[in-house]
């Protein structure tokens, strides 16, 4: 077993049995449901919709290469600058080195989930340089020092006592008060000095529109206005599959997100950008630079069979619906992306033998696939995992040896019905005796959780030939 | 001459709950079917397919397709082995020479409510169960299948039967097969908190379209010592009046 799965498994067994954790994260959800029902009623016709944002996915990840190009030709033409980056070390080394080229001392970040992917802040604060996140939920985990524990609502495992705790501790110890509000004016005042103090300001991207080459952003907050035009560098760090054919598209897919994401008709600020600050406007950086990461993607990109995996657009609703989430929550995953597609995309992105366990850790309820705004069926993607794990003998070989012989018997009726009942008389003399969940009993991890099943004497076929049989 | 359904019990079904099958075979006599049981069955391969052994699920799943290739219609007492059929053979024989008799089986393969309403047209079973019951909606059969109303429509028609809803009936109860052994923590968590919904309804019974749901609810029931029971819908269905005729149920 790798160390990633020992330590899911172990994390996962203390998630899933804190019950504050799990009335926390109900409650969220909860609220969530509500507001996502509401907003799906908002639009006339929600599998519509849902059909047309797929289309627009799967022609933009079909033509990639086309539209990354277009992007690239008007960005470059307005003055902004474009590196594509195959890995991670190549992103986070490019933004390294301009900061300390253009004499950088402090970043701005807006919520950006392919920086925390890449690492990004960490070999920006090793070349001394001190990077503040901005949107709140991002605020409050990074002085936590604590990773994202969810890609739409990062600071959603903690309530407001345990936020108004960390910011006595880490900002100001005469806060009293845990009045969101107050705890919000808190944070701005904070930030206000980072924003105006920063020369460079880090975004993600939402979608990259190929026609119009302009970067679009999602926010709440506005920070990620101040993020993009206060400081004189403004750095996009992007993966390539946010790029999308036209900017109609945003008429469906800005939406579409909104109300998959928070249940919002549509998010308090959108923003487009296509480069730097020109002749006679007001506001926006000296110099604009878009990062466009691969980091593996290209490589799912040439499976065929999953390649819609890259339609994602990070609502984050597969998470909200999914029972395991729910019940282990984000951090459990240890990965940059949890929940569903969190499960489905990083054994391709960082390796089957360490990651494979995530394809395993769910019941295969299919929620995600239900809710999934651009309809990828990551259901079925996690079942494709599994499949591949198996076949690049991944998997341990005890199970591999269990599953040859389970299909030798299946494949003989007279064994299957002599195995079944072997296996059931010897499991009643031991129930019998008293032994069930004992470490004698083959079934002691079911039984851990359950009482045991009453096992019947005879089988149904049993049940059949002896006069059942006879219509 | 009579109408003839062929059925399919699934693994589980025949050796741990045989009184699942015994009751859908009551019902679909009741309704006027002949029922054939082919004896050489075995297992629909999901087991091993939903563990990611598709070279191991795919000789079992050629075996069904031999066994029931000729039955005109196949009843099943599980969406969860029906949408194994329906919806993911086509993919694991891709490359058999069974794959179009899996495809055209598939077609003609019902789980045991779905059949009840869409193919047979009736509701009305002729049965009663004095008792309040809650509804869970198995994964799937709701998600897969797309069977929605087709268990409530038969749960409505049961004589002296209270339907309570349950909030968040359609969360999975975290059983997912090898994944109640392999991530037990996680699985037995979530059965815990299904169980939770299922006490909050007051209700006597929470039934459900697939059996293994049931058997993994009533362990987490049972350990709970909850006075809430499980029973499979065709229990439901096969139990009649008078009121004092004990219906067949998972677990005494």
């Amino acid at each position: 077993m790798s160390t990633a799965a020992q330590r899911f498994l172990q994390d996962a067994a203390v998630k899933s049995a804190d019950l504050m954790h799990r009335e926390i994260i109900r409650r969220g959800m909860d609220s969530y449901d509500v507001a996502h029902l509401k907003g799906r009623a908002r639009i006339k016709d929600w599998e519509a919709a849902r059909q047309k944002c797929q289309e627009i996915k799967r022609e933009a990840i079909n033509h990639v290469d086309r539209y990354l190009l277009q992007f690239e030709e008007k960005v470059v033409a307005r003055g902004g600058h474009v590196f594509w980056a195959a890995n991670s070390e190549e992103a986070c080394t490019y933004v390294k080195n301009l900061a300390t080229r253009l004499g950088v001392h402090t970043v701005v970040k807006s919520k950006s989930m392919v920086t925390e992917e890449i690492h990004l802040s960490p070999v920006l604060e090793k070349a001394g340089i001190k990077v503040w996140e901005t949107d709140l939920g991002e605020f409050i985990v990074q002085l936590r020092d604590e990773p994202p524990y969810h890609i739409v609502t990062p600071a959603m495992h903690l309530n407001r006592g345990q936020i108004a705790q960390l910011f006595r501790d880490k900002l100001d110890p005469s806060i009293v008060s845990d009045d969101p509000r107050d705890l919000m004016a808190v944070a701005r005042r904070k930030l206000r000095e980072a924003f105006f103090a920063a020369e460079m300001g880090i975004s993600g991207a939402n979608f990259l529109v190929a026609d119009a080459g302009v970067v679009a952003i999602s926010t709440n907050e506005g920070n990620g206005r101040l993020c993009t035009s206060v400081p004189r560098i403004h750095v996009v760090v992007t993966g390539i599959e946010k790029v999308i054919p036209r900017l109609e598209d945003l008429a469906v897919l800005w939406p579409v997100l909104a109300t998959s994401g928070t249940g919002q008709g549509i998010t308090t600020y959108g923003t487009l950008i296509g480069g730097p600050r020109r002749k006679g406007e007001a506001d926006g950086p000296d110099e604009f630079h878009v990062v466009l990461v691969d980091n593996g993607r290209s490589q799912l990109l040439a499976d065929a069979e999953q390649r819609e995996v890259l339609h994602c657009i990070r609502c984050g609703a597969c998470l909200n619906i999914c029972p395991v989430f729910r019940h282990i929550g984000g951090h459990t995953y240890g990965t940059t992306y949890p929940g569903p597609i969190g499960s489905v995309l990083t054994p391709h992105l960082n390796g089957i033998a360490e990651f494979k366990h995530l394809s395993y850790a769910s019941s295969l309820c299919g929620a995600c696939t239900s809710v999934c705004p651009v309809k990828i069926d990551l259901a079925h993607h996690l079942l494709q995992n599994r499949r591949n794990a198996t076949q690049a003998g991944a998997t341990k070989s005890s199970e591999r040896m269990m599953f040859r012989a389970w299909r030798s018997v299946m494949l003989h009726p007279w064994m299957y019905a002599l195995g079944g009942w072997s296996a059931r008389t010897a499991l009643r003399v031991l129930y019998g005796l008293g032994l069930a969940g004992s470490i004698v009993d083959p079934m002691r991890v079911w039984n851990r959780y359950r009482s045991p099943v009453a096992l019947p004497s005879e089988s149904f076929r049993a049940r059949w030939r002896k006069g059942l049989g006879s219509n | 001459m009579q109408r003839k359904v062929s059925l399919f019990v699934p693994c589980f079904v025949d050796q741990l709950l045989p009184e699942v099958a015994v009751d859908t075979v009551k019902v679909l006599r009741r309704v006027g079917y002949a029922v054939e049981f082919p004896e050489d069955q075995t297992c629909c391969g999901q087991p091993a397919l939903n563990t990611g052994y598709w070279d191991e699920a795919r000789p079992c799943a050629e075996h069904f397709v031999r066994v029931f290739k000729n039955a005109e219609v196949v009843v099943c007492p599980s969406g969860s082995c029906v949408s194994v059929i329906r919806v993911f053979y086509p993919e694991l024989l891709a490359h058999s020479s069974l794959r179009e008799d899996a495809i055209s089986l598939g077609k003609r393969t019902f789980e045991f409510s779905e059949f009840l309403v869409k193919v047979a047209a009736v509701t009305q079973v002729g049965a009663s169960f004095p008792h309040s019951v809650t509804y869970h909606a198995s994964c799937h059969g709701l998600r897969e299948l797309k069977l929605r109303e087709e268990p409530l429509q038969l749960l409505r028609q049961v004589d002296g039967l209270k339907l309570v809803e349950m909030i968040r009936f359609d969360e999975c109860c975290g059983f997912g097969g090898t994944f109640a052994a392999k991530f037990a923590d996680i699985s037995g968590a979530m059965g815990n908190s299904k169980a939770d919904s299922v006490n909050a309804t007051g209700a006597e019974f929470v039934t459900a379209i697939d059996p293994s749901c049931l058997m993994h609810l009533q362990g987490i029931l049972g350990k709970r010592r909850a006075a809430a029971r499980t029973i499979y819908l065709a229990s439901i269905l096969a139990s009649q009046a008078p009121a004092n005729q004990a219906p067949a149920q998972e677990k005494s």
